[in-house]
């Protein structure tokens, strides 16, 4: 069983959140991660295709548009895990036979980009105003060739780990939403980035947090 | 998604106020809004603002095969993505009447009016050269997309680098941007749109229209030229007809827009070289503006995970042993694989063999066969997947079946039960 040793001390990139800087979409965010920058825009709840409709609560569409060419096979299965953690934390059943429709835009990726697209998701479905259980943050993790645990990880920092972790965190009791993993670990390693991530989802919440209030600081 | 219509009095108001010489918000009717262009990290990334109408622009390159006809060009391909972010009515993957327009147009004036030397993209003649990509994403529709996305386009072509190459006599080297640096594209001149809409039938003209003059408009005039006063190409569609007056004045209007939004964009190229060359971050990031009260930024934090190792501990050996792994599945004879456990039949029926149409009811019940030399072992008892074995019993039973045929009526429902 491989032991990997996490230093005392992990650290996040800079990051930086505007919202509501698109003037079309009910709610719009953009989250930066170090250089990663991912602009998310919701608009719901809406009109729904009656094809779409589900009879007792909303449709959650997510689309994620790359940078360079057509969505592809990555972008489809970024989308799904985007989506299942989307419908964990909206109440989708206080909007029957509506949609809510969650766009994305990649604007430069080096590294985590699946946990910016988590965050940007989680700040413009504030933005919108949509009603949520619980708040959800993205942090990647990844497991260099020497065994340290390497939380947000650089472009250069993800080729070079053996292997890369993204959770979905709630802001309830920091349980893991969704995991989507690559690469080879044993549990105990599993289980120790789990740890890590959920105390380095403690800042992102803080973050949101302080974001939130500052930009109802004038109004309330 | 839908979009909202628009309203009779909402449109009443937009058309009289026009009449009036009056526009939504507060410009002259040959007024520009305001252009803002910022650069992404890597080369040919870029961003600009036509008021609230937001596009980016990116540009990559490949190296690929010429086309056959013409083996000592480049090849440029443009594509404008109207993204459902910019508007509820665009949708994913649906090539909109819009979407079609926008990209015709775009490719017109990019590539028809050649404002790139192709040829200098050409590394090996007949082989390899360089395909040059612009993709333009809209984030956000306020009017006016066709100029906002000629705008970045172009501004992306002059600020995009390719990666440097040599050629020594059949080998191509491909140098990565460490080792050396990479080269701008040659380009021409930079020809850029300029929209005219107008209104009650050609009698009112604003430049630059945004969403809600659109949506009023009865038809839309686009020239693109270069600040040399070229034509690079005109498009009206909508239906309107126009006089010859009217389009010169408004080529007129072009040519000065044109050198003021030329200026403009080299401006902003100049100003991210300095960047460059100084050594600072540059991107999306630095580009958010941190005064708003809608912007935060966190520095660089560290996160205390001390106590992560014992309480991995913990959860692993709380958790469940995994399963027994099985080293490899269990074939009871060699060389015949089979789906399920052999069992008895439990049901209680007889099976029956399936070449006797009729029987005795006395032998109803067959099993399978076991001839001694064949070994053929009973390997399914299900009574739809019988297997036939030929044995030489079976024409002393075929004779047995003539004296039997009274009793036609009950095989035929024991065979209800196969198949």
């Amino acid at each position: 069983m491989m032991e990997v040793s996490a230093s005392s001390t992990v650290s996040l990139r800079k990051f930086g959140c505007e919202q509501s800087l698109l003037s079309r979409p009910d709610g719009s965010a953009s989250f930066v991660q170090g250089d990663t920058s991912v602009m998310a825009g919701v608009y719901g709840p809406a009109e729904v295709k009656v094809s779409k409709e589900i009879y007792d609560r909303a449709t959650l569409e997510v689309l994620i548009q790359p940078k360079v060419g057509l969505p592809s096979v990555k972008e489809r299965s970024q989308e799904e895990c985007l989506r299942q953690t989307c419908e964990a934390s909206l109440l989708l059943s206080l909007h029957p036979r509506s949609s809510l429709t969650l766009v994305l835009q990649v604007l430069h990726d080096d590294g985590s980009l699946l946990s910016c697209c988590l965050n940007a998701a989680c700040m413009a479905l504030m933005d919108a105003g949509l009603p949520m259980s619980c708040l959800f943050c993205g942090v990647t993790c990844g497991i260099d060739s020497e065994g340290q645990i390497v939380t947000d990880p650089t472009a250069d920092q993800e080729k070079e780990s053996r292997a890369l972790m993204t959770f979905a965190i709630d802001s309830k009791e920091r349980r893991v939403m969704m995991s989507s993993t690559k690469g080879s670990f044993s549990v105990h390693e599993l289980q120790q980035c789990i740890a890590v991530c959920q105390r380095a989802s403690e800042k992102i919440f803080q973050f949101y947090r302080d974001s939130v209030s500052r930009r109802y600081s004038k109004s309330l | 998604m839908k979009d909202t219509p628009l309203s009779n009095c909402e449109r009443d108001f937009l058309l009289r106020a026009i009449e009036d010489k009056k526009r939504l918000d507060g410009r002259e009717t040959y007024d520009y809004r305001r252009i803002k262009i910022t650069f992404g990290t890597d080369y040919g990334c870029c961003f600009v603002d036509l008021g609230l109408t937001r596009v980016m622009a990116q540009v990559s390159c490949e190296l690929v095969a010429p086309k056959e006809n013409r083996p000592n060009e480049g090849i440029m391909f443009f594509n404008i993505e109207l993204s459902p972010m910019a508007s509820p009515a665009f949708e994913q993957g649906r090539q909109s009447e819009l979407s079609v327009k926008l990209n015709r147009q775009l490719e017109r004036c990019l590539r028809n009016s050649r404002c790139i030397d192709t040829e200098s993209l050409c590394v090996v003649s007949g082989e390899k050269v360089w395909q040059i990509r612009v993709d333009v994403h809209t984030l956000n529709n306020d009017g006016n997309l066709m100029d906002a996305a000629s705008i970045a386009a172009i501004t992306a072509l002059c600020h995009f680098r390719h990666p440097d190459v040599s050629i020594q006599g059949d080998e191509v080297t491909v140098y990565s941007p460490e080792e050396r640096d990479p080269i701008p594209l040659s380009i021409y001149h930079m020809p850029i749109s300029v929209s005219f809409s107008f209104f009650q039938q050609g009698t009112y003209l604003l430049v630059d229209p945004c969403e809600r003059e659109e949506r009023v408009m009865d038809g839309l005039l686009m020239i693109a030229m270069n600040k040399h006063r070229e034509i690079c190409s005109i498009q009206s569609s909508g239906g309107i007809m126009l006089l010859k007056a009217q389009v010169m004045r408004c080529s007129k209007i072009a040519s000065v827009k044109v050198s003021e939004i030329t200026e403009l964009i080299n401006e902003a190229l100049l100003n991210d070289k300095k960047a460059r060359k100084a050594g600072g971050r540059c991107g999306f990031a630095e580009s958010m503006p941190q005064g708003r009260i809608t912007a935060l930024k966190m520095d660089e934090t560290p996160v205390e995970v001390a106590d992560a190792t014992e309480r991995a501990n913990e959860i692993v050996q709380k958790a469940e042993a995994p399963p027994q792994t099985v080293p490899s599945p269990e074939v009871p004879v060699p060389g015949m694989g089979q789906v399920g456990e052999v069992r008895q039949n439990t049901w209680g029926l007889k099976e029956e063999d399936d070449e006797d149409d009729e029987e005795e009811e006395n032998d109803g019940v067959t099993k399978m066969e076991e001839s001694g030399g064949g070994g053929v072992v009973e390997i399914s008892d299900s009574e739809e997947d019988e297997v036939v074995i030929l044995t030489p019993e079976t024409p002393e039973k075929a004779k047995n079946a003539g004296p039997g045929s009274r009793h036609k009526g009950v095989p035929a429902s024991k065979k209800k039960l196969k198949k």
